[in-house]
Order: C-alpha cells, then structure tokens, then sequence
C-alpha cells in the first residue's frame, strides 16, 4: 500500500458519512416527525434570564401551544425572527421559545437587540429537550395541541405562509379570538 | 409547445455529451483520429443545445408561463423584468441548468483554444469534461427538470415570486460568477485526469493548466466577493462573513484552488510538485462538488439553502462518487509513476510555495472541519453540536496570518537554492516599514484594539511591501515587467489589503443598537445618527417604510442614509434594506430593526472602518489573476511547445 491511496480512502470514508447524513436528512418540505400524533416530550429547564424560575411545559396542558428552537449561532434563525416578531404580535397562542446549546449571556443580548417574541424561553444547555422532541437543526417549530400532542413540526425558518398555513389553521376555532 | 423545445433541447445535449466523454476517451485510448474528430462539433451541438435550453427557460419567464412550474414559483407578474431573466437561477432546477450551461461554455472555451496541444490530451481533455457535462445533465433531468409543466387545472394566474431575498442586483450576479468559478475548477480537473490517463505530466502540461485554472480562480474570487457584500448590506446587520456553510461551501475550493495556482507555478518553473499538483486540481473541483451538494441536498441548513431534497443529495453523491472516486483511484494509480527531476532547497522559493500550499490546505481543512463536524456527529448518531462560528475565530485567522508571513518571506526567495542571505536587506527594511506603518495605521489612526488585528494590520502592510520590492527594482534596472509579475503583484498587493481592511474592521467596528423615536440621536463616537422620519414607499412587487437618518460629524450634518423595511407581497415576508454611506475610509451604517410602536424603531446604527476593501481587495486578486492568465508565454510559445509535445505524443502511441 503506498501513500497515494490514501486520498481515496479518505474519499470513501467521508462519502459513506455523506450517505449516512443524506439518509438521516429528512425532506425538509415533507419533514415528519417521529412524534407526530404523539404527547410532547415534557420539558423542564430553566428559563433564560432568570435561573431561578423553571419552565415546565405541563404548565401549558389544555390549550395549544407552539415550541420554536433557535440558538444565536444559527444563520437561519435570524432569517425567521421577523417573521416571528410579527407572530407574536397576533398573539395567538403561546410561542414558548427553546434555546438551544446556546449561551445564556449571547441569548439575551439577542433577544434584547433584535425583539423578543417568545412568551418564555427555555435555556437548553446541554440539548437534552431537542433531543427529546428529535430536533435535527435549529431552527425548528413545533405545534403542540390542547391535549399535548404533536400535530406539526416545520424544519427551517418559519414564514408567514407556512404559519398561516399550517399553524394558524391548527388552532381550533375557539382558540381565535 | 415552447418548454418542451427547451426539456427536448436538454435531452439531446444529454446524448452529445455521452458522445463526447466516448469518443474523447476512446477515440484518445485506442489513437483514433476518426473517433477524436467528432468530440470538437460535438462540444459545438451541445453547447448549442444547452444555449437553447436557457433561452427557453428565460423566455417562459419573460413572457409569464406560469404553466411551467419552477415559473410559477419563481416569478411574478409584478417582477420587474431584469429579476424575471435573473430568477432563471433563483432556485435550484434553473440553477442546475445554468451550471450546465457555465461548463458547456467552459467546454467550448477549452475546445477552441485546445488545437495547439496533443490532439489525444486534448481530446481526453474534453472527453473527461463530457462525463461531467453528462452526469450534470442527467441529474437536471433525472430530479430536477426546470421545464416541468403544471396540469392545465393547476396553472396559478399569478406566480408565487422570486424570493425576496434574491431580489437584489449583486445576488442577481453572484451566482452566475461563482458558478464559472466553481466550473471551471472542472476544466483544471479535466486536464489532471487526462495527464493521469496519458501517463505523463509534464511542465508544457503545467503551462496549458495554469491560465485555465488562474481563470477559474478569478471568477470565484469576485463571485464570493459578491455574495458577502450581498450578505452586508441586505441581510441587515452588518456582517461581511457568516462562516455559513454555503459561505464556506465556496471558500474552500477558493483556498485549494489558490494553493492549486501556486503549486502549479512550482510543476511548470521546476517541475516539481506533480502528483501534488495533481491531488489539489483534483481537490478543488471535488470541493466544487461537494459545494453544490451541500446546498443542494439539504443534510446542512443554512441562510442560503432554499430548497432541498435528499433524493437529489443521494444522486449528488452517486455524482460525487463516481468523478471524485474515479479520479482519485487514477490517482493511487497513476501518480506513483511520476518522477520529480530534482530536489530543492529547505528556504528556496519552492520550499516557500510548498509551505504555503500547506497553510492554504490546512486552512481548507479547518474550514471543512468546521462545516462538516454536524453531520459527522449527526451520522455517528453523538449529540448534535454546533460547532459555530467560535471554531472558525479560534483557527481560521491563525492559519490565515502565518499564511501571510510566509508569503511576505517567501516572495524574497529565489527558485532552486535557498540563500535568504541575499534577500536580507528587503526582509529588514520589509519589517521595518510594515511595523512603523502598521502600528501608524492600527494604533495611531484607531486607538488600541484586539492584539490579534494590530498584528494583522501589519503583517498585511509587510505584504504590500515585500510584493513591491520586485517590480519597483525591476522598474529601476529599466527591465521590462511580464504580465505574469505584474499580475502576481497585484493580487498579493489584494491579499495585504483585504488582511488590513478584515484586522480593522473586526477590530474597530462601532455598533450600537438602540430604540429611536424621531429626532433622536445616538452617539457612535465623533458620529452621532439623527433618526428624522419615516415615510411609507412602494416598490413594483412590494410597500414598506423608509426611515431618514441623518448623520452628524461633531455635530454637523454629513449625509442622510435611507435604510428601508420592505413588506414584499406574493411571499408575504420582510426584507431589511440597510442604508450605507460609504467613505473612503468607512461605512456610516444603518438598519431598520423592529417597530416598538409610538413612532419608535429599534435602530442598527455602526461605523465600519474600511470594509469596503475587503470586497476591493478581492477585486485586486481577480484582476491580478486575469493579468497573469492573460501573459504572452501562454499564447506565443503554445504553438511551438504543442509541435514538439505533439511528435513525441505519436511516437508513444504507435
């Protein structure tokens, strides 16, 4: 064996990667989750900006609620955050805001130089909650119904259409205002 | 009746291709100059075929065939028309096409100006070109077909938009130019693979490569340069550089293909460095590829991918597989039989091309890490980690800044023998100024920074002399100055620069985000931005509000910048449009944020120092790279080298 084989093996290694993530990568269109239909993973975390309190996402049971996974280290998330400003002020539902891997302090600047949209946000450090709720990249919406199920997860940054669409029509009609 | 020419089109330029790579490779194998007689008006007829594709596909969105499907979801009956022509790439089928047209015309490019070489290298050149022409077209076709028509009951009366973000000249632009960049790594690649397929590389066969690839690097440079100016002034808070992975998908084949341009020089002065040679020509196109599957595929999300499909990510990496697999077995092969002809010297300028290649691959490297560290834990099934833009801050400048040292070191050193003795006088004085000038620049004009900019500045001012130190002697002795030192100056004089230009600018930036109502002020060190007003405007396929910022400098009014919020209408989402003064040493910055309501918006206000050179900067390595591809010795000696190549070619082959 001499080193010119080398580059090819290398090759092959990263390729058989690139088909394990082409595989694992879901259809971000059709994305589906796992849970769909299913209770939402319960989430117990602290909330950002004020260890002291604890988000428990029990608190949210009986009415439909909408998870949003986001992190400042995530291009696309800045992408959405308009739209999800714009959300919030409809003031809908509840936009509980997930975030991810993050770091306290770079969060809450974000939050107070871009807006805060969310109701609460929780601080997942370690990823635990997003493993839980199968999250593959940020950012990620989740719309969780009034007996805690799963009914719709959007991969990518959220748009006005896709709320309209697929969130907005979610909630039943005595949610509206 | 009209799309179907344009699918039809494809189809056949489909077929011409699979005779090009046959008889190009078979014709060159078995010496047939029957069979290598078809490959040249093969090229011809496909290029043809695919010219006629895109004009189908641009007239469908000109004249509004909402009937075609990627029409209808990617233009509008409000679009103004130049986003009509510009929204043929805007999305991923019509982007593929014109990726096939970019290689046809790159084909063409290389089938006109290819008769001085060996008709079998030629033609093994172009047949190698053929099965990436064919894989491309297959894949339009096969996932991706622009000219998809909508059952008649479907057909929207309006289309769904061009998306906004896209909406702007500089993107309109940027991805034709990052295409022919991207591209035409593959005509350096075509030629790696023929040498490997002839068994013999040697300095003639540098010399045909190198204007080639020096091209190619040229348009990728200004089309990456494009797209973070883009990113600057459109995203809407005042980056540059995201180390996003569709950002990085184009950086890395830049930095190889950079160190592929230098190694290059050393195989045709010296003759060394072959297979080495070889695996970068082999590397930057293989990162071309690996680019597009990227943002194609969708197994990374980013700002920038739009669409994505993993069926087309599994085709992508069949692709993938095939060319970059096919050539790098070649290479296990093939490159074991090169022989170098001598050795060199540890500090010889072959030494110093060698250490730059290293630091330019290590930095590919560090780069690849970065983009593909989430997919190597998503694939191994570990946490998700993000390794975010720290990785890159904590690695990429360190490997970018001893890159420059090297390069202001290396430029003093000669071929063969390595006496930097010689060169001691020019290193001093080199120094001397850099430090002299850029603690001036950084300490004395901005005050102190971050050590790590300070550093820059002046590595980047010893870059800017050193490259100096040869012409300006040369100018003196009364020597004439070749393109190519001409060329290579300038593009190293852009390398000092833009290295100053990112130092400052992440060093001495001033950002501040506050709430402003109207007649407000905030302060940004002797600048202070006056928030006057707010009118509503309305574009052709939009309505939102531009806001009056007037910018006082000890407080007298400099200029107004106009930054805008845009509600556009068919995709219903908003777009920042930053307004920017540029000065000849800054930008006076500002960006609409959100409305707090009570006439009161959250307001991006930043001076950043110098950051257009950053973009100039890459202007200057562009331009140097077109000097240098354009030197005589390219043109005038080809013929005579072909001559002679041409009869030992034959001799070998009977």
């Amino acid at each position: 064996m001499n080193r010119f084989i080398l580059p090819v093996v290398v090759f092959l290694a990263l390729a058989g990667l690139l088909y394990v993530g082409v595989r694992h990568s879901p259809n971000k269109s059709t994305m589906v989750s796992a849970l769909l239909g299913k209770p939402a993973p319960v989430i117990e975390l602290p909330v950002l900006g004020d260890p002291t309190r604890t988000f428990n996402s029990r608190e949210l049971a009986g009415r439909p609620w909408v998870i949003n996974v986001w992190g400042t280290w995530c291009g696309e998330c800045r992408v959405e955050h308009e739209t999800l400003l714009a959300i919030a002020k409809q003031n809908r539902v509840p936009l509980v805001g997930l975030n991810w891997k993050d770091d306290d302090e770079a969060a809450q600047q974000w939050l107070t130089q871009l807006g805060n949209p969310y109701s609460v946000v929780a601080a997942d450090r370690e990823g635990r909650s997003a493993i839980d709720f199968g999250v593959y990249g940020a950012p990620e919406t989740f719309f969780i119904d009034a007996d805690g199920l799963v009914q719709y997860r959007h991969v990518g940054a959220m748009t006005t259409e896709v709320w309209e669409r697929e969130f907005l029509s979610r909630l039943p009609k005595a949610a509206m205002p | 009746m009209i799309p179907e020419l344009g699918q039809f089109a494809l189809v056949l330029a489909l077929l011409l291709s699979g005779a090009q790579a046959y008889f190009g490779l078979w014709g060159a194998h078995r010496a047939n100059p029957r069979f290598m007689a078809v490959v040249r008006p093969a090229v011809a007829g496909h290029f043809v075929l695919v010219s006629t594709a895109m004009a189908v596909l641009i007239y469908a969105f000109v004249n509004f065939d909402f009937s075609v499907l990627y029409v209808a979801s990617n233009s509008n009956s409000a679009l103004p028309t130049f986003y009509r022509v510009a929204a043929l790439w805007g999305a991923h089928e019509g982007s593929l096409l014109l990726w096939g047209w970019i290689l046809a015309l790159w084909t063409l490019a290389v089938a006109m100006f290819s008769r001085n070489l060996p008709p079998s290298f030629a033609s093994r050149v172009i047949g190698v070109l053929g099965i990436v022409s064919f894989c491309f077209l297959l894949f339009t076709l096969y996932t991706s077909n622009p000219f998809e028509r909508l059952p008649v009951e479907q057909i929207p009366a309006d289309g769904r938009d061009l998306n906004p973000v896209l909406q702007d000249p500089a993107l309109a632009i940027h991805p034709p130019l990052l295409y022919t960049g991207y591209v035409g790594f593959a005509v350096a690649f075509a030629f790696a693979c023929a040498a490997m397929l002839e068994g013999k590389l040697d300095q003639a066969w540098a010399r045909w490569t190198r204007p080639w690839t020096t091209l190619a690097w040229c348009f990728l440079s200004v089309g990456i340069a494009l797209g973070s100016w883009w990113a600057y002034y459109e995203l809407g808070w005042g980056g540059y550089w995201f180390w996003d992975p569709v950002e990085n998908a184009s950086f890395m084949p830049w930095l190889v293909g950079t160190a592929l341009i230098h190694s290059l020089a050393v195989t045709e002065k010296r003759g060394l460095f072959k297979s080495w040679t070889l695996l970068l020509a082999i590397l930057a196109f293989s990162l071309s590829l690996l680019g597009t599957f990227l943002v194609r595929s969708g197994v990374l999300v980013s700002v920038h991918s739009f669409a994505a499909d993993p069926e087309r990510g599994m085709f992508i990496l069949a692709f993938l597989v095939l060319m970059i697999g096919g050539a790098l077995t070649l290479y296990s092969w093939r490159a074991p039989l090169l022989k170098s002809p001598a050795g060199f010297d540890g500090i010889s300028r072959e030494a110093f091309l060698l250490y730059n290649n290293i630091a330019l691959v290590l930095a590919a490297l560090v780069v690849f890490i970065g983009t593909l560290a989430p997919l190597v834990n998503d694939a191994l099934g570990m946490q998700s980690i993000s390794v975010g833009p720290g990785w890159f801050t904590r690695t990429f400048p360190f490997i970018a800044l001893a890159l420059v040292v090297l390069v202001s070191i290396g430029i003093h050193s000669a071929w063969k023998r390595g006496k930097l003795s010689d060169s001691r006088r020019r290193l001093g004085i080199g120094l001397v100024v850099a430090l002299v000038v850029g603690l001036a620049i950084s300490l004395g004009a901005y005050g102190p920074g971050k050590w790590l900019s300070i550093i820059g500045v002046v590595l980047g001012v010893w870059v800017i002399v050193s490259s100096l130190f040869d012409p300006i002697d040369r100018l003196r002795r009364r020597l004439s100055l070749s393109r190519a030192v001409i060329g290579m100056t300038i593009a190293h004089l852009g390398l000092g620069v833009c290295v100053i230009a990112i130092s400052t600018v992440e060093s001495y930036t001033i950002e501040r985000d506050v709430a402003l109502g109207a007649g407000e002020t905030v302060a940004l060190g002797r600048y202070a931005y006056r928030f006057d007003s707010l009118q509503p405007i309305e574009g052709p396929n939009y309505d939102g509000v531009r806001a009056q910022v007037t910018v006082l400098r000890d407080g007298k009014p400099l200029t107004v910048l106009h930054p805008e919020k845009r509600n556009y209408w068919v995709q219903r989402s908003t777009m920042t449009e930053a307004g920017i003064h540029s000065r000849w040493n800054m930008d006076l910055f500002a960006a609409l944020g959100e409305d707090l309501q009570g006439g009161r918006w959250s307001v991006r206000a930043q001076l950043r120092p110098l950051i257009d050179y950053v973009w100039l900067a890459a202007g200057l390595m562009a331009l140097g790279g077109g000097i240098a591809a354009s030197d005589r010795r390219y043109r005038a000696r080809q013929a005579a080298e072909a001559a002679a190549t041409a009869n030992t070619g034959t001799a070998e082959a009977t």
